[in-house]
C-alpha cells in the first residue's frame, strides 16, 4: 500500500478543483435570471480554472519521485457514528490525476463548445449550471479517498445526468429517457451501497487505504461478493450489460451532454471504480471473470446496435457501449489490463468527445435532424467538421498512428496474454467497429445528398469548431504522446500495478491481424454504404438488424422480466392494501364508530337516568351479596 | 324488641328515598330524598351499634350527619345557582352534557 | 332500657309508621313545601327512634341539625326558588317511573331478605354497658371522637369550612356594572316599555286578605296587574264575587 503524502504547495488546493465548478453551479442555479447574461461564461471559467489547476498539479506531480506522487488531503471528519467514520478527504494519485485531467480538459472544451451550441436556448444558464454540477460531482467521485465520499460523487453524477438528459423536458421522450437513466442507475447504486456496507462489516472502514490494506485478510467469498456488487454498480453507471438500456435513450439530451456523459465522465465512472478497487478484484478471481464476461458481451451488443441505428447519436452511443465494454473487459483482465483500460479510456474520452461534438456540428447544420439517411455529401460543405470527424473515425477504428490504435492494440495484446479465445473475440469486436464507423462516415459525408428540402448545411461557428480541432489533434497524437512520452504504464503502475506475460502470438503479428480484420470490416461497410446508394427509407433488413434497431430487445427484456411483474405485484399490493389493510383498519374504525354511535344514546344528559342505572348496579351487587350469603 | 325491625324500617325508608330520587323532577325534592336515604342509613348504623354493643356505629352516624350537612349547604347553593341562570329547578332541565 | 319491653314496641310501630308515612308523603306531594314538611315529620320520628335505640345524643343532633337547620335551609331555598315549582307528576322519561319503582322495591326486598336471613336470630348486645362506661352516651361518643376518630373529626372540620366557602362562592354574584343611581333608575323606568307609574293596588272589595284579591277596573273586570306574580303562579288568586260587589255598592248608597 502506498503511503499518502501530505498535501503541500499546489496540492493544498485539491479541494479547489471541486469547489470551483460547485461554486459555479451554485451561483448559476441559485442566482436566477440575474446571471443570464454572464452565467455561461462563468460556467466555462470555473471549469477552465479547474483544468489549469489540474495541469499545474500534473506538473508538480511529475516533479516528484514515483513513490511520492500520491497526495492526501483531509478537510474534516464528515460522518462520525460509533465505529463508522468517513472523512471529507481527498486522494490525488496518478490514477485520479489522469481522470481529473480528462474531466477538466474535455469538460472545458465541451463547455466552450456549448456556448455556440446552446446559444439560442432560453435556459442556457441552467444548462451551464447543470454541466458545472456534473463536473463537480465527477471530480468528487475520482478524488474521494473513501467509498462513502465516492458514493456522494457517484450519486451527484447520477443526479446531474438525470437533469441534463431531461434538459428539454418539454419533450416527453426526453423526460422518459431521463427517468429511465435515473432508475436504471439506481439499480447499480444499490450494488455500490451494498458493497460499501459489506466493506464496512468486513473491514470496519470504508477508506481506500484501510480496505485495500486489509483486503488480504478477508475471505475470497467476501471479496467476490464485494467485487460482484461493485461490478453491478459499474454496469449501471457505465451502461454495461445487463443495465445498458438507458444509454441509447440518453441521447435525447443536448449533444454536448452526450459528449460529456458518453465520452469523458459518467460512463467512465464504472471503469474507474473497478480499476480503483483493483486490490479487491486481484484476489476475487470469479468476480474478475464476471467483469471480463460482462465487458465482452457489451462489446458485441454495443457494436451490433451501433451498426443498425440510423440515428447518428444513437449509433455513436452504441459505439460508446462497445468501447466502454473494451475498458471493462481490460479491467477484468487484472494487472495486465488495468493500465490499458485507463489508457483506452483516455484516448476514447478524447476521440469520442470529438466524434460526438462532430455529430453535434453536423446536426447543427442539418436543423437538428439526426437521421443519417437524410445526410450525405457533407464533406465539401463542412470541411472542418469532416476532417476532425475523420480523425476520430480513424482513432476509434485503431488505424495507426491514431490514438485508438495504441490503446486498443494493447488491450487485445493483454487479452491474448490471458487466452487466445477472448483475444480473438476482442479482435472480432474491433472488426465490427470498423464496419459501423465506416457506415457512419459514408452515410454522413459521402454519397449523394439526401437532405430534406429546406435544409441548407453550413459549417458551424468557430466556438464549436475550435474544440473540434483540439479534440481531433488529441485523437491523432494522444495515444503516442501517452505511450511514448507520458509512459503511461510506469505512470499508473504504482497505483494499479502492472504485469506483462507471454502471448501465443507476437506483438507485430497481432497488430497485423487486428488491422486486417478492422480493414475488412471497414471495406464491407464502405461497399454497402459508400459505393452503393443509401435508400432514404430503411430497408427491412435481416433479423439481426431488426433486433439491433430495437436495441437487441433490451427494453423488451426489461419490460417482460421486470416492469410487468412489478406492475402486477404493485397492482396486487394496491388491491391488497385497499381491500384488506384498509378494510381491516376502516372496518374496525367503523365498528367502533357504529357501536359508539349506538351506545352514546344512553348518555341522555338526564341525571335521573344515570341515577337509575346506578340503582340498577346497586341492586345487582346486593343481589349477588344476598345470593352468596344465602347459598 | 328485635333491632332487626329497625334495619327493615331502614331498608323501607331507603327504598322510598330511592324512588323519590328517581321519580321526582324538582331538584329540591330530589335532594330531600337523598337526605332521607342518608337518614335511613343512619338508622341502620344506630341499630347495628345497639346490636354490637359499642358506640362506633353511632359515631359513624354522627359523621354521616356532618357530611350531609356540608353536602346540603353546597348542593342547595348549586341549585340556587342553576335556578338563577335557567329560571327552573327541574333536574331534567340541565341536560346539555350528552351525546 | 330493657330489651323486649312493650313500650318500645309501641314507640317503634308508631314512630316507624309515621316515618314511612312522611316518606310517602314526600314522594307524593305535588308541592315542594309540602314535601319539605313531610320530610320534617320523618326526621322527627327518626330522632325518636334514635332515642329508643339508646342513642339520645344522636336523637338530639337529629332534631337540631336536620329538623332545625337542614330542613329550615330547604324551606329557605324553596322560598327563593320554588315559588312556582309545583311540578307536574307526569313522567317525561319513558319507563323511568316503572323501572325506578321496580328496582327500588327489588332493592328493599333484597335488603329485607338479607336482614331476615342474617339478623332475626341475633340477640342484641345492648348499649347499656357501653353507655355506662364513661358515664353516659354523650361521654362515650365524645371519648371515641377525640381518641379513635380524632383524625376523621379534624378532617370533618376542614370539610365544613370548605363547604361553607364553596357555598359562598357559588351563591356570590359578581357585580359587572356599577350600581345604577337613582337618576338612572328613574330614567330607565320612564323611557322603558313598562308602566312608569304605580301598578293598580290590589284588595279592592277584599273581605279578609287584600293581597290575593285583584283590583276591579271601571267596567267591572279584574286587573291582572294588581296581583303579585307568585300568587298567580301558585293559583292562590281569589275570584271576585260580583254579588259582594253589588252588596257593598248598595251599602255605599249608590255612589257610582
Amino acid at each position: 500500500m502506498i503511503e499518502l503524502m501530505p498535501a503541500e504547495g499546489v496540492f493544498s488546493l485539491i479541494w479547489v478543483l471541486i469547489a470551483l465548478p460547485l461554486l459555479g453551479a451554485g451561483i448559476l442555479l441559485l442566482g436566477g435570471r440575474r446571471t443570464n447574461s454572464w452565467g455561461p461564461y462563468l460556467g466555462v471559467f470555473t471549469v477552465v480554472g479547474s483544468a489549469v489547476l489540474a495541469v499545474l498539479m500534473l506538473l508538480a506531480m511529475m516533479g516528484q519521485p514515483a513513490e511520492e506522487r500520491s497526495v492526501g488531503q483531509t478537510l474534516f471528519t464528515w460522518v462520525f457514528a460509533g465505529s463508522f467514520q468517513a472523512d471529507m478527504a481527498f486522494q490525488l494519485d496518478q490514477l485520479s490525476m489522469v481522470f481529473v485531467l480528462l474531466i477538466t480538459i474535455v469538460g472545458s472544451l465541451i463547455h466552450i463548445y456549448s456556448i455556440g451550441y446552446m446559444s439560442h436556448d432560453v435556459d442556457k444558464r441552467k444548462f451551464f449550471g447543470y454541466l458545472n454540477l456534473f463536473v463537480a460531482a465527477m471530480l468528487l467521485l475520482v478524488l474521494a479517498n473513501n467509498y462513502f465520499l465516492l458514493y456522494v460523487g457517484w450519486e451527484g453524477v447520477g443526479l446531474a445526468s438525470y437533469l441534463l438528459i431531461g434538459f428539454w423536458q418539454i419533450k416527453p421522450t426526453a423526460a422518459a429517457a431521463a427517468k429511465k437513466a435515473f432508475i436504471i442507475n439506481r439499480v447499480g447504486d444499490v450494488g455500490l451501497s451494498l458493497a460499501i456496507m459489506v466493506m464496512f462489516v468486513t473491514f470496519g472502514s470504508v477508506s481506500f487505504q484501510d480496505v485495500f490494506g486489509q483486503s488480504g485478510e478477508a475471505s475470497e467469498g467476501t471479496l467476490t461478493a464485494i467485487g460482484l456488487l461493485l461490478l453491478l454498480a459499474a454496469c449501471g453507471k457505465s451502461a454495461q450489460f445487463p443495465l445498458q438500456a438507458w444509454l441509447l435513450d440518453a441521447m435525447e439530451g443536448p449533444t454536448p451532454v452526450s459528449a460529456l456523459i458518453h465520452a469523458a465522465t459518467m460512463v467512465t465512472a464504472g471503469v474507474y471504480l473497478i480499476v480503483r478497487s483493483n486490490a479487491v478484484f486481484d484476489r476475487a478471481v470469479w468476480a474478475a471473470a464476471a467483469v471480463v464476461l460482462v465487458g465482452l458481451i457489451t462489446i458485441f451488443m454495443g457494436a451490433i446496435i451501433g451498426s443498425a441505428k440510423d440515428d447518428i447519436k444513437k449509433s455513436l452511443a452504441g459505439s460508446t457501449m462497445s468501447q466502454i465494454g473494451y475498458m471493462i473487459f481490460a479491467a477484468g483482465l487484472g494487472p495486465i489490463g488495468y493500465v490499458f483500460a485507463i489508457f483506452h479510456l483516455l484516448t476514447h474520452g478524447v476521440f469520442k468527445a470529438g466524434l460526438f461534438l462532430g455529430a453535434g456540428s453536423v446536426m447543427h447544420g442539418m436543423k437538428d435532424n439526426v437521421n443519417m439517411r437524410r445526410y450525405g455529401a457533407l464533406r465539401g460543405l463542412m470541411v472542418i467538421t469532416f476532417v476532425t470527424f475523420l480523425a476520430g473515425y480513424l482513432a476509434i477504428m485503431g488505424i495507426p498512428p491514431f490514438a485508438g490504435f495504441w490503446s486498443k492494440d494493447e488491450i487485445i495484446h493483454a487479452a491474448f496474454e490471458r487466452s487466445w479465445v477472448i483475444g480473438a473475440a476482442a479482435i472480432l469486436g474491433a472488426g465490427i467497429t470498423g464496419f459501423y464507423m465506416t457506415r457512419m462516415v459514408a452515410m454522413t459525408f459521402f454519397g449523394k445528398a439526401r437532405w430534406e428540402d429546406d435544409v441548407h448545411p453550413h459549417e458551424s461557428p468557430a466556438v464549436m469548431t475550435v474544440p473540434l480541432v483540439i479534440l481531433a489533434l488529441g485523437s491523432t497524437f494522444l495515444g503516442m504522446a501517452l505511450l511514448f512520452w507520458g509512459n503511461i504504464e510506469s505512470w499508473l503502475e504504482p497505483v494499479v500495478g502492472f504485469a506483462s506475460g507471454p502471448t501465443t502470438l507476437s506483438s507485430i503479428t497481432l497488430m497485423a491481424i487486428t488491422l486486417v480484420v478492422v480493414l475488412v470490416g471497414a471495406f464491407i461497410g464502405w461497399r454497402q454504404y459508400g459505393a452503393n446508394p443509401v435508400p432514404i427509407e430503411a430497408p427491412r433488413g435481416n433479423w439481426l438488424t431488426r433486433a439491433a434497431r430495437r436495441d437487441l430487445y433490451g427494453d423488451l427484456v426489461n419490460e417482460v422480466v421486470i416492469v410487468r411483474p412489478s406492475f402486477a405485484l404493485a397492482r396486487w399490493l394496491a388491491w391488497f392494501d385497499s381491500a384488506w389493510i384498509d378494510g381491516i383498519v376502516n372496518g374496525s374504525a367503523a365498528f367502533v364508530g357504529g357501536a359508539a354511535g349506538r351506545i352514546r344514546r344512553t348518555q341522555s344528559g338526564f341525571a335521573r337516568s344515570y341515577a337509575l342505572s346506578m340503582l340498577g348496579g346497586a341492586v345487582l351487587i346486593v343481589a349477588a351479596l344476598v345470593l352468596v350469603r344465602l347459598s | 324488641m328485635n333491632p332487626a325491625n329497625y334495619v327493615v324500617l331502614s331498608a323501607v325508608l331507603f327504598s322510598l328515598g330511592a324512588i323519590g330520587v328517581l321519580v321526582r323532577r324538582n331538584a329540591i325534592i330530589v335532594f330531600m330524598s337523598v337526605e332521607l336515604m342518608l337518614n335511613a342509613a343512619n338508622l341502620a348504623f344506630v341499630a347495628f351499634a345497639r346490636m354490637n354493643g359499642n358506640l362506633d356505629g353511632q359515631v359513624a352516624a354522627f359523621f354521616v350527619m356532618v357530611v350531609a350537612a356540608a353536602e346540603v349547604v353546597v348542593g342547595l347553593a348549586i341549585i340556587v345557582t342553576i335556578f338563577r341562570s335557567r329560571r327552573s329547578a327541574s333536574i331534567d332541565e340541565p341536560n346539555l352534557l350528552k351525546y | 332500657m330493657i330489651e323486649g319491653n312493650f313500650g318500645e314496641e309501641i314507640v317503634f310501630w308508631v314512630s316507624g309508621g309515621l316515618a314511612v308515612l312522611g316518606a310517602l308523603g314526600m314522594i307524593l306531594s305535588k308541592k315542594a313545601v309540602h314535601s319539605a314538611l313531610w320530610v320534617a315529620l320523618t326526621m322527627i320520628n327518626l330522632a325518636i327512634l334514635y332515642v329508643a335505640n339508646s342513642a339520645p345524643f344522636l336523637g338530639m343532633v337529629q332534631v337540631i341539625v336536620y329538623t332545625g337547620a337542614v330542613m329550615m335551609l330547604f324551606l329557605f331555598v324553596l322560598m327563593v326558588v320554588g315559588v312556582d315549582s309545583s311540578d307536574s307528576l307526569i313522567e317525561t322519561l319513558k319507563g323511568q317511573r316503572l323501572v325506578a319503582i321496580v328496582l327500588a322495591l327489588g332493592l328493599g326486598i333484597l335488603l329485607i331478605a338479607g336482614v331476615g336471613a342474617g339478623l332475626t336470630d341475633l340477640v342484641p348486645a345492648g348499649l347499656d354497658a357501653a353507655n355506662g362506661l364513661d358515664g353516659g352516651n354523650v361521654q362515650g361518643i365524645a371519648r371515641l371522637l377525640f381518641t379513635e376518630y380524632l383524625v376523621a373529626f379534624e378532617v370533618t372540620s376542614a370539610l365544613l369550612i370548605t363547604a361553607a366557602l364553596g357555598a359562598m362562592v357559588l351563591a356570590h354574584r359578581e357585580r359587572w356594572l356599577p350600581r345604577a343611581s337613582q337618576e338612572e333608575l328613574s330614567k330607565a323606568r320612564f323611557m322603558g316599555p313598562g308602566h312608569p307609574g304605580n301598578l293598580p293596588s290590589s284588595g279592592t272589595y277584599a273581605r279578609h286578605n287584600a293581597v290575593d284579591t285583584p283590583a276591579l277596573l271601571p267596567d267591572g273586570s279584574t286587573s291582572d296587574l294588581s296581583i303579585p306574580g307568585p300568587l298567580v303562579a301558585r293559583g292562590d288568586v281569589r275570584p271576585i264575587d260580583h254579588h259582594d260587589v253589588e252588596q257593598i255598592e248598595s251599602l255605599g248608597g249608590g255612589a257610582k
